[in-house]
């Protein structure tokens, strides 16, 4: 009979993880959700939460790593203490989304995607949030930010960054 | 709420909205806009300290509601009287005492006889801004699952299919495939199980209107789905959200919980034998999920690519079993169409698409907002009239519809009655509901370039037309905006546009060149303009 793996450490995330995919009855379907809630509790996909994830579903890790890249939304990097995701949706788009990406990237040193080397602000990107209506935006820790423009931007960002 | 049972029968059910319309009417009732602009706008704020502040107040309730639609201009409230625009989250006491009459008003008054207003004709939006999402009993005062239970207890299966045919109601997902034809489809397909599922990924950037319906009035498209259920045979379907929407999704699980909680859902549904269970499923940030067989694969746990049709997911869908999808506006618009018949629902818009459309208004325009209009209305109507023309003072440029499958639509064309076919004849396309208007500060080129940037990295990367074909593009139309471009360049761009539309596996990439093509039909001089031989040409002509 097949013994479904024990957590790699004693981290109560994993112990979280193990109910959640209990709760779906370790079915293979229930991937993409397994994969939300790990990134969830963990912050993003390491290498150690993709294997214990395989296991316990009966998935070969290549497909789980292939989920997990194949989605933009799932990060197998670890993100920095302070997010911000740039929209760069249409309406953001024409409203001058790149100039607040560039301002950012200059300022902070770091392009989309990455992470200052003091793990203190990520910078992301995403296709719409749906909010046109405060373009250009951005979600800043989680908050909404609209209307903005370079000063403004940056101005927030000094806000969180470093208190 | 706490003593209401589950609901046995449409009696039952029309005497308890009876009786919660009797409520309401005794109390006066001031509703404020927690839609998303308004809510960064500090509306929460303002909604908790008007509860406060109106306490002792008789008969006064405060509720918090979806989008008002008028985003430009919140925070938007209303009382029974009139509607208050541009408030601050401070403005409670001074609200207060504007409704009371104490305190001069007009500036802040909101007359609904505008244009945005009056030019609007809302069925998907009917209770949008006006009842509490999270509020079953506000949505069973507003009739709600009246449709649903007359269905079940007054219609066979097939009256429910024919309704819907005679509507003409077509999928608002973008592709406008005939409703009522998906159904029966469904309907006569061969297979014990059969799903329904809800098309909630609205990838298009600039599209927010399915986010909004979901927002504000959840039950509306649990409601359709679960008369879609009924109709095809399903009894089971899912919801298929994207992960940037966490409001929707907490919504729509909150209001699957309490229909369940009251026999609207669940098992033996009015009593009839017929059960459905709904769950949500989180999309993952993959635009080309949005195309129905990828969406299949996706909730299917795989990775998001689509597979060649035919088999069409209503002959093998989830699993291989039929499968019904439709988009969220599609749903929203089904309680109505029972409740009132098809034929009422026919008699609106033009010969060859029925009904209203929602869209989402932005770009360099003074309204911008969510509106519902009947469909055969010009776009100068929506733009000029709904939309108060053109922000900052400048000049209308092009319309942007259909996301980046769609078009650019320019000021020749302005008096177009929008509809289906009316659309894609000016080479773009309904599309989801997205409309970006655009003044002379945008750039034809960079806007095409935008889009396909936004192709290429949303190609899925399983066929090769789609994947390859749009870097190409791509790097042809970096090229050119970069005034490095020549005139072979533009001729192979035109040719690529025809070979990744034609041969492409899917609708992403099939539909991808249309912004390029768009824009080389009615903006061709801001292409040429940037080649390396008008270049040469206008610095010879200085010299001479």
């Amino acid at each position: 009979m097949y013994v479904r793996p024990k957590p790699p450490s004693d981290d109560k995330r994993f112990k979280q993880l193990m109910r959640e995919m209990k709760r779906h009855g370790y079915a293979r379907n229930s991937l993409i959700e397994v994969l939300h809630s790990a990134q969830e509790a963990f912050g993003y996909l390491e290498d150690e939460v993709m294997k214990f994830v395989a296991l316990s579903l009966q998935l070969p890790l290549s497909k789980v790593y292939g989920v997990a890249t194949f989605y933009s939304f799932f990060t197998l990097k670890p993100q920095g203490k302070h997010t911000c995701v740039v929209c760069t949706g249409t309406a953001c788009y024409i409203k001058g989304a790149d100039r607040i990406m560039e301002s950012i990237e200059n300022e902070y040193g770091i392009k989309d995607g990455d992470t200052t080397e003091d793990d203190e602000l990520s910078l992301l990107s995403a296709r719409c949030f749906g909010s046109c209506n405060l373009a250009p935006m951005a979600i800043i820790d989680g908050e909404v930010a609209g209307y903005l423009d370079e000063d403004k931007t940056l101005k927030w960002l000094k806000g969180v960054l470093y208190v | 709420m706490s003593e209401m049972k589950t609901i046995h029968s449409l009696e039952e059910l029309e005497e308890l909205a009876e009786v919660l319309r009797e409520e309401q009417k005794s109390k006066s009732r001031i509703t404020v806009c927690t839609g998303v602009a308004c809510s960064s706008l500090g509306s929460e704020e303002l909604a908790k300290e008007l509860s406060e502040e109106s306490k002792n107040l008789e008969n006064c309730e405060v509720k918090k509601v979806g989008c008002k639609g008028l985003c430009a201009l919140g925070v938007l409230v209303e009382d029974d009287k009139n509607m208050y625009h541009s408030l601050k989250k401070d403005d409670a006491k001074n609200l207060l005492a504007m409704m009371e009459g104490t305190q001069e008003s007009s500036e802040y008054i909101l007359s609904k006889d505008i244009p945005f207003y009056s030019k609007q004709k809302k069925i998907v939006l009917e209770n949008a801004g006006y009842i509490d999402p999270d509020s079953l009993d506000d949505y069973i005062a507003a009739d709600g699952y009246k449709a649903l239970f007359s269905a079940i207890s007054d219609m066979e299966r097939s009256e429910v299919i024919d309704e819907i045919k005679k509507s003409g109601l077509r999928g608002r997902g973008g592709g406008g495939y005939p409703t009522g034809l998906k159904w029966s489809t469904v309907e006569k397909a061969i297979g014990d199980q059969k799903y329904v599922i809800c098309n909630a990924d609205e990838g298009d950037p600039g599209a927010f209107m399915d986010r909004s319906v979901m927002e504000a009035d959840p039950h509306r498209v649990i409601e359709g789905m679960a008369i879609a259920a009924y109709a095809v045979g399903a009894n089971k379907g899912y919801l298929y959200i994207r992960a940037e929407y966490p409001l929707a999704v907490k919504r729509i699980k909150l209001a699957i919980k309490r229909a369940e909680k009251f026999g609207l859902l669940g098992e033996n549904i009015c009593g009839s034998g017929f059960s459905l269970k709904l769950d949500v499923r989180l999309g993952a940030g993959a635009f080309v999920c949005g195309e129905e067989t990828a969406l299949l694969s996706s909730i299917e746990g795989k990775r998001g690519t689509p597979t060649p049709r035919p088999p069409y997911p209503a002959e093998s869908g989830l699993w291989g079993k039929p499968t019904l999808i439709n988009n969220v506006e599609t749903y929203a618009n089904i309680a109505p169409i029972i409740r009132n018949g098809g034929d009422w629902y026919a008699k609106i818009g033009t010969e060859s698409s029925k009904g209203t459309k929602v869209f989402a208004l932005t770009g360099q325009i003074k309204n911008s907002g969510m509106i519902e209009v009947p469909m055969g209305i010009t776009l100068e109507q929506i733009i000029f009239e709904i939309g108060g023309g053109m922000a900052l003072g400048r000049e209308f440029k092009a319309v942007q519809t259909g996301g980046p499958s769609g078009g650019c639509i320019p000021r020749d064309h302005l008096n177009l009655e929008v509809d289906y076919e009316n659309l894609k004849s000016v080479g773009s396309m309904m599309g989801s509901g997205g409309m970006i208007v655009m003044d002379e500060s945008s750039k034809m080129v960079e806007v095409a370039k935008f889009f396909m940037e936004f192709c290429m990295s949303e190609s899925c990367g399983k066929c090769v037309p789609c994947r390859v074909g749009t870097v190409q593009m791509y790097e042809i139309l970096k090229k050119i905006s970069k005034k490095d471009g020549t005139r072979k360049d533009l001729a192979l761009l035109e040719e690529l546009c025809d070979v990744v539309r034609n041969t492409s596996l899917c609708g992403l990439g099939q539909s991808a060149p249309n912004p390029v093509v768009s824009t080389l039909r009615f903006f061709k001089e801001e292409y040429e303009n940037l080649l390396v031989e008008s270049r040469c040409h206008i610095s010879i002509s200085k010299e001479a």
